[in-house]
């Protein structure tokens, strides 16, 4: 694929697949959301080899230093540093946005193949049962396992993954039945491609922009909710960095402290906001009838996300 | 509408029969032994066994299923493993702060969303307009734990002004220091919800600005805002009605956080605790207690929608 990054073309080139990425840059609240998404994800990268100090070690002679050096973000009440905490925090983000975002392509691609794909009496039902799972909030879900299995990140990704799954599986399956009748997939099933080959070959690459829209926030949503179960005690285990249990220790000493709890809330909110307006940008740099009428037809469309955290 | 209303009252009842079989068995499929876990290590055979009993245990699935959903009709959502007490009666006693919460959230979210949305969208293309646009984006994006934090640190910490924590023993015995109590609460979820219903009025006001009725009031000599406000207005109120449920389903979420936060003696709070010392039959009840009410509320504003939406009555 050593073509695939034409930058985003002289007019007389044929339309690139990766012309989208160019678009995408192109607006700001893409160019945004894309640094942003990129940032946290090197960081969880660089806080695999190294970070600033232990984010674990114990120091209880320097707590409570104040942002200055070599503390840049400052100590917290046992005296370890608060910014290599955020950094390997969002090495357990990163892990959990992930792993959820499968999960929910697996269970929304599933559902959603099967919402559209398969005989009359089999799809409605499945539409009707994907209808009813939505209104089941993702917290919901989420209490529910850890109920029987207890907490961890495992809880959260799958809570988060079937949560949106399902969100993914209702917005992905019109566009699979909107395809399927597209002269492509007849072609592709004239020329004897079986139903899954046509699947893989024809139908995903074309609800991709939708898909991949959705999986953006539901990622989100998953950061959200690592923050918010983390935070009750249902996500990490105290031995794991994450933003939500670093804001349920420095709330104890919010009275004293309150400036502390600054950096995680703001970390978690960067990261939000990055994925929910990727997602954005990536709907208008993807779909063709948005870029044609710029203006009030692509804000009229902007998504309300559910609240997990 | 009779026909809609009877479609959509047995998409309710099939939801609540899904949603009480998936709690039924995601709760039951534990592994190892309920009576066992309870029982503890030093348990003799037949405590665990009397244990077994009492909770049921000995039945067949499909038995246990449905003298729990025999109890639900009748009123009894089951009973505490840990202390004895009705679940009904808990969840009855917890609304009292839950409920109280939920309402308080919901009003400041309307009250501050819908003017500020509709204001966000006229003004679009002016200064103001885009940084309400943008305020409203990162609110959105703010986990509700941070914010009820740094609204702590504001109104608590440095002003003094309202209690960080706690609820007063007496409850509504004690009705000015109650209400104190929930103000930052609610106005944690009330913000952070308030700031997704002003993107989706935001949204639904600039879609009615292109509808015809707007533009042919504007057409008879309104100017454009006061044709927006006089028949745009009618149509992003009944789409924030659409979102509504969704709404209510958040500020639930919200509040289960937001009372661990305040350590307010609510539902949410007492689900959290719940959970942690898997306390199951309670668990069991309460979600379908709470899930219930989220379907209820997507049926009731369903139908509420249909009523009040002229295009809707026409098309039934």
């Amino acid at each position: 694929m050593s073509d695939a990054l034409v930058p985003p073309a002289p007019a007389e080139a044929p339309p690139s697949r990766w012309a989208w990425l160019g678009r995408l840059w192109q607006l700001s609240t893409g160019r945004f959301g894309l640094i942003v998404v990129m940032v946290v994800a090197l960081t969880a990268i660089i806080a695999r080899v190294w970070t600033p100090f232990d984010p674990q070690q114990v120091e209880i002679a320097n707590r409570w230093a104040p942002p200055g050096w070599p503390h840049v973000l400052g100590t917290d009440a046992t005296g370890r540093d608060i910014l290599s905490l955020l950094m390997a925090g969002a090495r357990t983000t990163v892990f959990v946005a992930v792993g959820a975002g499968v999960v929910a392509t697996l269970v929304g691609i599933t559902l959603a193949a099967l919402g559209a794909l398969t005989a009359r009496w089999v799809r409605e039902s499945v539409a009707v049962f994907v209808d009813i799972l939505i209104a089941f909030p993702v917290l919901i879900i989420a209490m529910m396992i850890s109920a029987v299995w207890g907490g961890s990140l495992w809880v959260v990704i799958w809570s988060v993954g079937i949560g949106f799954g399902v969100n993914i599986a209702r917005v992905t399956r019109p566009e699979l039945r909107r395809v399927l009748h597209s002269d492509f997939v007849l072609a592709g099933r004239a020329s004897g491609l079986t139903p899954a080959q046509n699947l893989v070959r024809h139908l995903l690459p074309n609800v991709a922009p939708v898909f991949i829209v959705q999986l953006s926030w539901s990622m989100a949503v998953a950061v959200l909710a690592e923050a918010g179960l983390s935070y009750l005690g249902f996500g990490a285990p105290v031995t794991e960095p994450s933003w939500g249990l670093l804001l349920a220790e420095l709330q104890q000493f919010i009275t004293v402290h309150p400036l502390s709890v600054v950096w995680p809330g703001l970390a978690i909110t960067l990261t939000v906001l990055g994925l929910n307006l990727l997602g954005d940008g990536l709907r208008e740099a993807t779909d063709p009838t948005l870029s044609r009428e710029r203006g009030a037809g692509r804000v009229a469309r902007t998504h309300v996300p559910e609240v997990v955290a | 509408m009779i026909r809609y209303t009877l479609t959509r009252l047995a998409l309710l009842l099939l939801g609540l029969l899904v949603a009480s079989v998936l709690i039924f068995l995601t709760l039951r499929v534990l592994p190892g032994d309920v009576a066992q876990l309870i029982a503890g290590t030093g348990s003799t055979p037949a405590q665990v066994a009397a244990i077994r009993e009492r909770l049921g245990l000995d039945q067949s699935l499909p038995q246990q299923y449905l003298d729990w959903i025999g109890g639900v009709l009748r009123g009894d959502l089951g009973t505490s493993l840990l202390t004895g007490s009705t679940v009904a009666g808990e969840l009855a006693e917890k609304a009292e702060v839950t409920v109280p919460l939920g309402l308080m959230s919901l009003t400041i979210a309307v009250v501050f969303s819908v003017p500020l949305g509709v204001l966000s969208a006229m003004r679009r293309r002016r200064a103001d307009g885009t940084a309400l646009s943008v305020a409203a984006q990162a609110l959105a994006a703010v986990p509700v734990v941070w914010a009820g934090m740094m609204l702590v640190v504001v109104f608590a910490v440095w002003l003094g002004w309202l209690p960080a924590q706690g609820f007063p023993r007496a409850g509504w015995g004690d009705p000015w220091n109650a209400f104190r109590a929930l103000i930052l609460p609610a106005l944690t979820i009330g913000i952070v919800e308030g700031a997704m219903l002003m993107r989706f009025v935001r949204s639904a006001t600039l879609q009615a600005v292109g509808q015809d009725h707007v533009r042919t009031g504007a057409a008879k000599g309104l100017t454009r805002n006061a044709a927006l406000i006089r028949h745009g207005l009618p149509d992003v109120g009944l789409s924030v009605i659409t979102v509504l449920g969704l709404q209510v389903a958040g500020i639930i979420v919200g509040a289960v956080i937001i009372e661990e936060l305040f350590t307010l003696p609510g539902i949410g709070r007492m689900l959290v605790s719940d959970v942690s010392a898997r306390d199951l039959p309670k668990v069991q009840g309460e979600l379908l207690a709470l899930t219930g009410f989220v379907l209820i509320v997507g049926f009731v504003v369903d139908l509420v929608h249909r009523v009040i939406d002229p295009r809707q009555r026409e098309a039934s």
